[in-house]
């Protein structure tokens, strides 16, 4: 049975576990009938032009993972941050692991969209803010909507700076021969608080899983958030990822994506800023190779006067990779002094990679400074020269200028035990020995 | 006298299409509609053998399966295709000898445009093939120009004198197939340009065209084919004017460009047809596919000045076939009212060494929108390709916009590949400069936009540069000094 069949008929069986009287379910109807009627994005549209889900989609998912699966912590203690406490919220197949998390409900709430969406004391911020910043016109989003039970719920109050980072790993162990995960995430951040997440997708098995995720984010007056995604699941994972970032005066919002792994990667980042003096920023690195595909769509809606946007990718790609990016800024016309920059620079490798590039300006103000770089190169010859004159091997010199080109990105990651997390991931995928901490 | 940006945007607004006028000549005018035999027919005026009628037949039945495209940014009724004469020619059937014999009805339309073709024909060396309403009527210079061997003449005429090199090459950079108005165009052309500069020859002169629009309804339907033999040089120059109308006029043309080894064609446009009223009624639709293939290290350079038109679908392409070929494209596009541009090149990199540059300046104001959409793509076995684009949009006023849309496809690991593009205005401090320094507002408008646009202009030949001036002005009057 196609996929898009088996979906909207597993939604018939999804509705036999929760409580369709909730408000929630009407959104999650209209949904499915939405996804029914679009099915899956396909390259005749222009946003899906170079990426093709068609080899993804092909598989026989199991929607719905039938039992939980409990994994050993010492199997996977090398996936979490090293010595750094953190909030952790942990799922397995779909489900919450309670014995690897570390969730916290003391003033703020950091815990999990099932608890969120059925009990009665969290209803108030779930009419609030559930499904009112994400596309309704997207189809993977409202696949996703319509399957919204279990994922990360974050609400943090005024004035609160949290602690420590909120860690988010989402394990996949191969119970199945083929599983789709659906995680529905909303974070609320209020006034004058501050949260860091780091988030990241993990599958234990070389069965195939299709990550199919929406987070939702709300950043209130006054706010700061900083999300790190890291893409660095085995090759025959692949991950569609939507975010949506909704932002109020004078707050400021950060999404780092660094890709490496994984079949396919589309991310879909989409930032709408409702209030003036507002930042947004988006940095990412992705270093990939064989028939890897990473895909960043971004789009940036400037509604309001004197905000900005910073955007800065770095690919390298080397073997039958692919790169994509499309960046979209849309001024307004009351958005007046709007800044709005967008920088996209990749270095192929081989000559069996390829690199799509569309950044995009959609302007109606003019007194904005908008601007958008792209360049697609390779390592410089003679530094790379300069290097193994002095005797360091190809292979590591390469990587050192490798790591110079990204480091621009890499510099902006706030936590340095992610930071060296991140740069012993590079090291590994440029199959080198070198620390990178000069 | 204190001239402020505000008084610029309300000149703008205000400012009226001066060249819109009609000549009453007497023409020859198809009922209007389209099907089979209005191809044959139109085939049949025009003396032309019958594989050029089965090839228009050909490509008539491709066009009837096609949609029309609806990609591009921008917004209008579509033309109904029923409602269209695809035939005017003037009336009177006699070639002329000299410019005497020509209705002087019409010389005195090339005086308002300001080319006077006799006085052309003596100070500037330019031969103008001119067109009124599809056909030539007046051709000049072709005794000099057929000296050195270089044919220069109206594509029926080449169809009829020339039908190996017009079959050889019609089509073959852009099939009929191509697009929905490639294909109309195929079918229905009228009229048009051909050029063939033979091996080694550098043509002495700028060749260039007048297209206008005169009779009302009538789609122009232009079909230019420049072929540019092994090591000849040529530079083609194109310009238009047309009348003011209220309802809207389609024109489809075509234009095809071949470099063959070592040749370099440079292909010059100005563009003004009417467009529209500032309530931004009437106005021409422009939709033009233009291509050009250059073989072994030969060069194909696209200068383009759009200032007319309301709504405006062109891509001058280049497709770099050869190895070390080069192309080049060089755009200021003006919108203004209701104007609506959608512009910019396709650069496709096929052969190794090729080398491709854009530059393109938006320049809005009113309430239009002017967009740049280009195609770099360097394909698996073009080693070593090269492009830098730059992209510029100035915005006047908030009523207007500037967009973006750059595709960048590369498939090659020793290809290097620059994309820029920046939105601005005139900015303040750079009036506070020059009033500082003893320039008035309105010199420091005409510097700033004059310098914003200089490096496309600069490409056009000195002949053309007065022409282009003067259709800036009229776009921008107050800011060209």
């Amino acid at each position: 049975m196609p996929l898009t069949e088996k979906l909207i008929s597993s939604f018939l069986a999804f509705e036999l576990d929760i409580d369709i009287n909730s408000p929630i379910h009407s959104i999650r109807t209209n949904a499915i009938k939405k996804f029914e009627r679009l099915g899956f994005p396909n390259r005749k549209l222009e946003n899906w032009k170079y990426t093709s889900l068609n080899r993804i989609i092909k598989e026989d998912y199991t929607v719905f993972s039938k039992k939980k699966n409990v994994i050993d912590f010492k199997k996977v203690q090398d996936y979490f941050l090293d010595n750094i406490e953190t909030y952790k919220i942990i799922f397995v197949d779909g489900y919450f692991d309670p014995f690897l998390s570390q969730t916290s409900h003391d003033g703020i709430d950091i815990c999990i969209m099932s608890a969120a969406l059925t009990k009665t004391k969290y209803s108030k911020i779930i009419n609030k803010f559930f499904n009112k910043s994400a596309n309704p016109e997207d189809s993977l989003t409202s696949l996703n909507t319509a399957f919204s039970k279990e994922g990360v719920y974050i609400h943090i109050p005024k004035n609160t700076v949290l602690d420590k980072p909120v860690e988010i790993i989402h394990f996949a162990t191969g119970n199945e021969a083929a599983l789709i995960l659906q995680p529905r995430n909303l974070v609320v951040v209020e006034e004058n608080s501050e949260l860091e997440i780091i988030e990241s997708h993990q599958s234990l098995t070389v069965n195939p899983i299709f990550t199919n995720s929406v987070t939702e984010i709300f950043a209130l007056r006054n706010s700061n958030v900083d999300y790190y995604k890291i893409q660095n699941d085995v090759i025959t994972s692949s991950l569609v990822d939507n975010t949506y970032v909704s932002q109020k005066r004078n707050s400021e919002v950060k999404v780092h994506t660094f890709s490496f792994g994984g079949k396919l990667t589309r991310n879909n980042l989409n930032f709408y800023q409702k209030d003036k003096a507002i930042n947004s920023t988006m940095n990412g690195v992705t270093i990939i190779d064989c028939d890897q595909l990473v895909d960043h769509h971004t789009l940036v809606h400037h509604a309001n006067p004197n905000c900005e946007s910073h955007q800065d990718y770095k690919g390298i790609y080397s073997g039958k990779s692919t790169g994509v990016f499309n960046g979209k800024i849309i001024v307004d016309k009351i958005a007046q002094k709007t800044n709005a920059f967008q920088q996209n620079n990749n270095i192929l490798l081989d000559n069996k990679s390829t690199v799509n590039s569309k950044p995009q300006l959609e302007i109606f103000a003019d007194d904005v400074k908008c601007s958008h770089g792209c360049t697609i190169g390779q390592l410089d010859k003679d530094a790379l020269f300069y290097l193994r004159a002095r005797g360091i091997p190809k292979i590591d010199a390469k990587a050192l200028l490798t790591y110079a080109f990204a480091n621009n990105v890499l510099e902006s990651i706030n936590i340095p035990e992610l930071k060296h997390k991140i740069k012993k991931i590079i090291a590994k995928k440029l199959g080198v020995s070198l620390g990178f901490d000069l | 006298m204190a001239y402020t940006e505000e008084e610029l945007k309300k000149e703008l607004e205000t400012q009226e299409y001066e060249y819109g006028f009609v000549t009453e000549i007497d023409a020859d005018t198809f009922s209007k509609g389209l099907s089979e035999n209005v191809v044959r027919a139109i085939s049949k005026r025009k003396e032309e053998p019958n594989w050029m009628t089965e090839w228009r037949l050909t490509a008539y039945r491709h066009w009837k399966k096609m949609k029309e495209p609806n990609w591009a940014n921008v917004k209008y009724a579509k033309p109904d295709f029923q409602e269209i004469s695809y035939y005017s020619a003037p009336k009177s059937k006699d070639k002329y000898e000299s410019l005497d014999e020509v209705d002087p009805e019409l010389l005195k339309t090339f005086e308002k445009l300001g080319i006077s073709v006799s006085e052309q024909k003596k100070l500037a060396g330019v031969a103008v093939d001119i067109v009124v309403d599809s056909v030539s009527v007046a051709t000049t210079f072709r005794e000099t120009l057929s000296k050195k061997g270089i044919i220069f003449c109206s594509i029926s005429e080449a169809i009829r004198e020339y039908p190996d090199l017009v079959k050889k090459y019609i089509g073959s950079v852009i099939p009929r197939k191509d697009n929905f108005y490639s294909a109309l165009n195929s079918a229905v052309f009228s009229d048009g340009s051909f050029c063939y500069i033979p091996k080694g020859v550098r043509c002495p002169m700028e060749l260039s065209t007048y297209f206008r629009i005169n009779q009302a309804g009538t789609g122009q339907f232009e079909r230019t084919l420049v072929i540019a033999d092994k090591g000849s040089y040529v530079s083609y120059l194109e310009g238009c004017t047309a009348p003011s109308r209220d309802e809207n006029q389609l024109h489809a043309a075509v234009v095809e460009l071949i470099a063959l080894d070592d040749a370099e064609i440079k292909y010059s446009t100005v563009q003004n047809w009417y467009p529209g009223n500032k309530n931004g009624k009437g106005g021409v639709y422009n939709f033009v596919t233009k291509r050009g293939i250059c073989h072994e290290n030969s060069k194909i350079s696209w200068t383009q000045v759009e200032t007319g038109s309301a709504v405006t679908w062109k891509y001058p392409s280049c497709i770099l076939k050869g190895d070390n070929s080069i192309g080049e494209f060089y755009s200021i596009a003006v919108t203004n009212n209701y104007q609506q541009a959608d512009t910019g090149t396709k650069m496709i990199h096929l052969g190794k060494n090729t080398k491709s540059t854009i530059i393109s300046k938006g320049i809005s104001a009113g309430k239009s929108h002017n967009s740049y959409r280009g195609l770099v793509q360097v394909n698996p076995k073009a080693e070593n390709a090269r492009n830098f684009s730059q992209c510029d949009s100035l915005l006047m006023g908030n009523k207007c916009g500037a967009h973006t849309f750059p595709y960048i496809e590369v498939k090659n690991n020793t290809a290097m590949v620059e994309h820029e593009a920046s939105t601005s205005k005139i900015g303040e401090d750079q009036i506070f400069y020059c009033n500082q320094r003893g320039i008035d507002t309105e010199k420091a408008i005409a510097l700033i936009v004059n310098g914003f646009s200089k490096e496309v202009l600069n490409k056009l030949p000195m002949e053309f540069a007065v022409e282009a001036q003067k259709l800036l002005e009229i776009s921008l009057e107050g800011s060209v000094g």
